[in-house]
C-alpha cells in the first residue's frame, strides 16, 4: 500500500526528491559497508595511535551532530543547548569511573582523589550509586532523556517555538554550566580528569585506547542507523511536516507537541551517550567543555555538512573538529575569524550545507539554460 | 528592615543593568524579530568606546558625558551596517539569522582581542561618582544609582520616541501589520534600519554605563545576552512595558535568590522561574494583540 501523493499548494511546489542509489535498500547497505571498512579497517590501519585518538573524540562530536541534525534539521528545533545532555552523560560516565579508581586504590566507598583534595572527606550521597558499572549506563540512557521529554513537554506543548525555544535552551546551557562549576563534589570549574580504568581496563594500554575508538565507531553508526529508520518511518515525515507547517498538521489532528519532544529526546540520548564515550577517550570533561559556546559550535558542523541531510552533519562535525585541532593551535586568532565566518557564509548563502551543493549548482545550471532558451 | 531595603535596592540595581543590556533587544527582537546574538557584542564595543574615550580626554567626568553618546554612535552604526549587509537578507529566517549574528559576534569578538588585548581593561569613575548615599539606613554606591537613573532616562526616551514622534509611529506600524504599513507609503525599509539603528545605540549606551561597575574586557557583553534575551522573552515580544517589569522582576529574583543560597543556584533557579512562568503565559507578560496565526 503507498501513500497518496501529498497534495501541493501554488508557492510550495518542490521537485520529487530524486532517487538516488543510495535510497534504495541495497544502496544504504553499501554505505553502512563502506562506511564501516574505512572507520573499521582503514582508520586504525592507517592512522597512528595519537590520530587515531583524535578521530575518536572527532566521532563523539559526530554523534551530537547526528541528533541535532535530526532535531534541526528535519525537526526546526534550534537547539542551542546540546552541551547539557553532552555534559550529563560525560559527567555520569565520569563520576562511575572517578569511583572505580577510587575503590581501585582504597577499596570500596573510597572517597575519589579530588574530592581529598577540595577536603571533602565524606562521599557524598549521590555518588555512591556511581560505583555500579549497570547504574551508571543505566542512567546515561534515562537521565538526559528523561529532562529531554519533561522540558520539551513543558516548552513545546505551551507552542513556545522558534527562536524562544532557541533563546531557552541557551540559557538551559548557560544555567547548566554555572551550576556545575559551583558543584566542587563535581569537581567544580576544573571538572574531572585524571581517569586509569575504564570497565576495568587500563587506559594508558595502546590496545584499549583503540577499543574506545572502535566503540566511539560503533556508536556512530548504529546512531546513524537510528537516524535514518526515523526518517524514513512515517514519523519522520510527520517530523518534517510539523517543522513545515506546524499549524497544518495539528489542524490535521496530530499532536505537534509529541511529535518534537520525541525528535528532542532523542538528540539529547545521542549527545548524551557521546558525552559518556567522549570521556574515556579524552580523559577530561569541564564545564568549559559544555557551556554556551562549546554548545552552539556543534551547530556549526551541522550547518557547514548540511542540516537536512542524514550524512551531512556527520561531515561537517568532522571536518570543523578536524580543522579547529589542525589550525586553532597555531593560528587561534585566524582560527575563530574563520569559524565566524563560516557561521555567515553557510547560513547567509548556503543554508542547506554542503550536502545541497549539487542541488543549488543543479538548479543554477537548469536556471541558465532556460534563460538562454527564451532568449 | 534594612535587609529589606538592601535587596529591593540590590534587586532595583540588578534589574535596571538587565534592561539597560535588554532595552535595545525589546526593539529589535521584540519588535523586529531579528534575534541579534551580536547585541551583546554592540554592548561591548560601548565600553570599548568608554575606555578609548578616556585614555583620549584623560578626565573622567568629561569623558563619560562625551562616551555616552560616542557609546549610542558607535553600537548604533555597528548595528546599520550589520542590519544593511545581512539581517535584512533574512528577514524571514529568523534562526538563521541568530546563527549568522553569532558568527558576527565571535569575529567582533576576537577582533576586540586583537585589538585590545585578552586582558580586562578598567575605565576610571568619576569623582562625583565615587562613594555612597545613605538612603533609608543602607549605603547605596553612587555608580548604581547612576545607573539606575540611566536606565529610567533611556526607558523613558524610548518610550516618548515611540509614542510620540512621526519615527516612532512608522516603527509601531510596522510592527503592527508590516504589509498594511507599506500599503500606506511607510518604507518598512527604512524603518528597519532606523530601528536597529537605535536597538543598537542603546546597546552602546549600555556598555558605556557598564564600564562604571566593572571591568570590561572582549566577553564582557555574551555574560550579559542570554540575560536580556531571558528579561524580552518573560516580558513579551513587541513590548517595552514587558521589558521594564521582566527586567526589575528578574533581578528582584536574582537577588533574592542569592541571599538564600549561591550565585550560581540562582541562575539555575531564575531559568526554573522563567520556564515555568511561560507555562502561564507562553507569550510573555504583556502581548501585542495580533491576528496572525504564528
Amino acid at each position: 500500500m503507498s501513500p497518496a501523493p501529498a497534495a501541493r499548494l501554488p508557492g510550495q511546489e518542490r521537485p520529487p526528491m530524486p532517487r538516488t542509489f543510495f535510497s534504495t535498500r541495497a544502496g544504504t547497505w553499501t554505505g553502512f559497508a563502506a562506511a564501516a571498512v574505512v572507520l573499521f579497517g582503514l582508520a586504525p590501519l592507517l592512522l597512528t595511535g595519537f590520530r587515531l585518538g583524535l578521530l575518536a573524540q572527532f566521532l563523539c562530536y559526530a554523534i551530537v551532530a547526528v541528533g541535532i541534525g535530526l532535531a534541526w534539521g528535519r525537526g526546526g528545533m534550534l537547539t542551542l543547548g546540546q552541551g547539557v545532555f553532552f555534559g550529563m552523560g560525560a559527567y555520569l560516565m565520569a563520576m562511575h569511573l572517578k569511583m572505580a579508581d577510587a575503590e581501585f586504590r582504597n577499596g570500596p566507598g573510597a572517597v575519589p582523589d579530588f574530592m581529598e583534595l577540595a577536603g571533602i572527606r565524606e562521599l557524598p550521597a549521590y555518588w555512591a550509586p556511581f560505583a555500579s558499572p549497570a547504574f551508571t549506563i543505566a542512567m546515561i540512557l534515562v537521565l538526559p532523556t528523561a529532562f529531554a521529554i519533561l522540558l520539551g513537554l513543558a516548552v513545546f506543548k505551551r507552542r513556545v517555538k522558534g527562536a524562544y525555544f532557541a533563546i531557552l535552551s541557551q540559557a538551559l546551557a548557560g544555567a547548566f554550566a554555572i551550576l556545575l562549576i559551583g558543584q566542587q563534589s563535581l569537581g567544580g570549574f576544573n571538572g574531572l580528569s585524571r581517569f586509569r580504568y575504564f570497565f576495568g581496563f587500563t587506559l594508558a594500554d595502546p590496545v584499549n585506547q583503540q577499543m574506545l575508538y572502535f566503540i566511539a565507531a560503533g556508536v556512530l553508526l548504529a546512531v546513524v542507523a537510528i537516524a535514518l529508520q526515523l526518517r524514513r518511518s512515517r514519523y519522520g515525515e510527520l517530523l518534517v511536516a510539523v517543522r513545515d507547517a506546524e499549524e497544518r498538521v495539528r489542524f490535521l489532528g496530530y499532536d505537534a507537541a509529541n511529535v518534537k519532544v520525541v525528535a528532542y529526546a532523542v538528540a539529547a540520548l545521542f549527545a548524551s551517550v557521546a558525552g559518556a564515550v567522549f570521556v574515556p577517550i579524552v580523559g577530561i570533561i569541564s564545564p568549559a567543555s559544555i557551556g554556551i559556546v562549546p554548545s552552539i559550535m556543534f551547530i556549526l558542523g551541522v550547518a557547514i555538512g548540511g542540516r537536512a541531510s542524514l550524512v551531512g552533519p556527520v561531515v561537517g562535525a568532522l571536518a570543523v573538529a578536524w580543522a579547529q585541532t589542525a589550525l586553532s593551535e597555531q593560528f587561534p586568532s585566524a582560527w575563530t575569524y574563520a569559524q565566524g565566518l563560516l557561521f555567515i557564509a553557510v547560513i547567509a548563502l548556503l543554508p542547506g550545507g554542503i550536502a545541497s551543493v549539487a542541488g543549488v549548482a543543479k538548479r543554477f545550471q537548469t536556471k541558465r539554460t532556460t534563460v538562454e532558451a527564451a532568449a | 528592615m534594612d535587609l529589606l531595603v538592601g535587596q529591593l535596592f540590590t534587586g532595583l540595581s540588578t534589574g535596571s543593568i538587565l534592561l539597560l543590556a535588554a532595552l535595545g533587544l525589546s526593539l529589535t527582537f521584540g519588535q523586529m524579530g531579528v534575534v541579534n546574538m551580536a547585541h551583546g557584542e554592540f554592548i561591548m564595543a560601548g565600553c570599548y568606546t568608554a575606555y578609548v574615550v578616556q585614555q583620549a580626554v584623560g578626565d573622567a567626568g568629561a569623558s563619560l558625558l562625551i562616551a555616552l553618546p560616542a557609546g549610542f554612535l558607535v553600537g548604533g552604526a555597528m548595528g546599520l551596517v550589520l542590519e544593511t549587509l545581512l539581517i535584512r537578507r533574512l528577514y524571514h529566517r529568523p534562526l538563521d539569522t541568530l546563527l549568522v549574528t553569532f558568527g558576527v559576534g565571535l569575529i567582533l569578538q576576537q577582533a576586540a582581542r586583537d585589538v585590545f588585548g585578552a586582558p580586562a581593561v578598567n575605565v576610571s569613575v568619576p569623582e562625583a561618582l565615587r562613594g555612597g548615599v545613605d538612603l533609608l539606613g543602607v549605603t547605596v554606591p553612587r555608580t548604581r544609582l547612576f545607573i539606575m537613573a540611566l536606565a529610567v532616562v533611556a526607558v523613558t526616551a524610548v518610550a516618548l520616541v515611540l509614542r510620540f514622534t512621526p519615527a516612532g509611529r512608522r516603527i509601531r506600524a510596522v510592527v503592527g501589520n508590516r504589509d498594511l504599513a507599506e500599503t500606506a507609503g511607510i518604507s518598512s525599509r527604512s524603518v528597519d534600519a532606523a530601528t536597529f539603528f537605535i536597538g543598537s545605540g542603546l546597546a552602546g549606551v549600555a556598555g558605556v554605563a557598564l564600564t562604571l561597575i566593572g571591568s570590561t574586557s572582549p566577553t564582557t557583553g555574551q555574560s550579559y545576552l542570554v540575560d536580556a534575551f531571558l528579561v524580552v522573552v518573560a516580558g513579551g515580544l513587541g513590548r517595552i512595558k514587558g521589558a521594564v517589569v521582566a527586567a526589575v522582576a528578574l533581578g528582584a529574583l536574582q537577588a533574592v535568590f542569592e541571599t538564600y543560597s549561591t550565585a550560581s543556584l540562582a541562575k539555575v533557579g531564575v531559568f526554573i522561574v522563567i520556564v515555568v512562568f511561560l507555562q502561564l503565559r507562553p507569550q510573555g507578560l504583556f502581548t501585542l494583540r495580533t491576528r496572525s496565526l504564528a
